[in-house]
């Protein structure tokens, strides 16, 4: 395999930290000028009110799928994929769902409404997701036979397709996300 | 200088601007780092690391800490640096409020500190233990998945908000 882009920086340890800290930087800060730290905006998308979180995850997505799928196709990037079964994508995020309706915020979105000063993301966010993920932890052993229920690997929906060319599926996929956006602006959500 | 200043200063921005800018900003992370946005697995290590201290390093031969390490790591960073940017996206537009209770929450629930924070804490629990089961959360699935066309992610992504959806709704709705 050939080497990727840049591959002479990502095994240098504190540089790497030093990225990632600025990395998360503009990450905070986009998510906070978004508002979708909110619990009011959170709660406004789950109660199907105001689409600002469907607005942001969805152009992220299209952006970010065309820049890196492109970036594959250089050799500059490698994908990331998580594996999945039936037993892990559908019963833990939607005890993820449960516990989002409740809180209002994700581990991302909590740690930055604690920034603005929510105390109810510190406690119920910051420190209530950590012991969630500890329970987790403790658990994970009991459920190993669930997680391989209906394992399907880390395939991807261009495999699902069976589309020969990536941009196949791409270009469709974009252009119907961009025509979601458009009718949620036309609805005025 | 006056129009940049008033964009630094506003306290919103278009989603659409905000959208694209983690679109770009995962391709730098990608490019640069070899690594996704991911949030939920640094919760993981930091329950780790603090059982540690609480019990001693047999924590760390637990079979989930053996395969996630209870240590600082690049996503740990992450982390700490979008708290960084949050608070100054907050301190630069005078958002900065303390905030025991949400308005929305206020107007259907009450002001009772107790109550918010209770739920707060159960929903957190379920966050935090629903995300580690499901091997990641509203950003590593949710963006970081779903950009890549993984379909495990796309699964726990349409999850993630059903079970929201539907918690939300019998919440606010029902009770």
């Amino acid at each position: 395999m050939t080497e990727l882009k840049f591959h002479n920086l990502h095994n240098r340890k504190y540089l790497q930290y030093g990225l990632a800290l600025i990395f998360g930087f503009v990450f905070g800060f986009l998510l906070q000028k978004g508002r979708v730290c909110y619990y009011d905006v959170i709660l406004g998308q789950l109660l199907l009110e105001d689409f600002t979180v469907l607005k942001v995850m969805l152009s992220a997505i299209v952006t970010g799928m065309i820049g890196i799928y492109a970036m594959k196709a250089a050799g500059w990037v490698k994908l990331h994929k998580k594996s999945g079964s039936l037993g892990t994508s559908l019963p833990g995020p939607l005890i993820f769902g449960v516990g989002f309706g409740i809180l209002g915020y994700c581990p991302g979105t909590s740690v930055g409404a604690v920034a603005h000063g929510s105390l109810d993301a510190l406690i119920g966010g910051v420190f209530g997701i950590t012991v969630g993920a500890g329970l987790y932890a403790a658990v994970y052993p009991r459920l190993e036979k669930v997680l391989e229920i209906g394992s399907f690997g880390d395939r991807t929906l261009i495999d699902l397709f069976r589309a020969r060319n990536p941009w196949l599926l791409i270009v469709p996929f974009a252009a119907l996300i961009i025509l979601g956006l458009i009718l949620i602006e036309i609805m005025g959500l | 200088m006056a129009p940049v200043l008033n964009i630094i200063t506003a306290s919103a921005w278009s989603p659409y601007l905000v959208g694209v800018g983690i679109g770009i900003l995962s391709w730098l992370t990608f490019l640069l780092s070899n690594h996704p946005l991911g949030v939920s697995t640094a919760f993981a290590k930091t329950a780790g690391m603090i059982e540690k201290k609480l019990r001693g390093p047999r924590v760390a031969a637990k079979p989930y800490y053996r395969e996630h390490k209870p240590a600082i790591d690049w996503e740990w960073m992450l982390v700490l640096g979008l708290f960084i940017g949050a608070l100054a996206a907050a301190a630069m537009s005078e958002s900065i409020r303390w905030e025991l209770v949400p308005s929305m929450w206020e107007a259907s629930f009450g002001s009772n500190v107790v109550i918010r924070f209770s739920a707060a804490i159960f929903g957190g629990i379920c966050v935090g233990f629903g995300a580690r089961w499901g091997c990641g959360c509203t950003s590593g699935h949710g963006i970081s998945g779903t950009l890549q066309l993984v379909l495990s992610s796309w699964l726990s992504a349409i999850c993630f908000f059903l079970g929201g959806i539907v918690t939300a709704t019998v919440i606010y709705r029902i009770l």
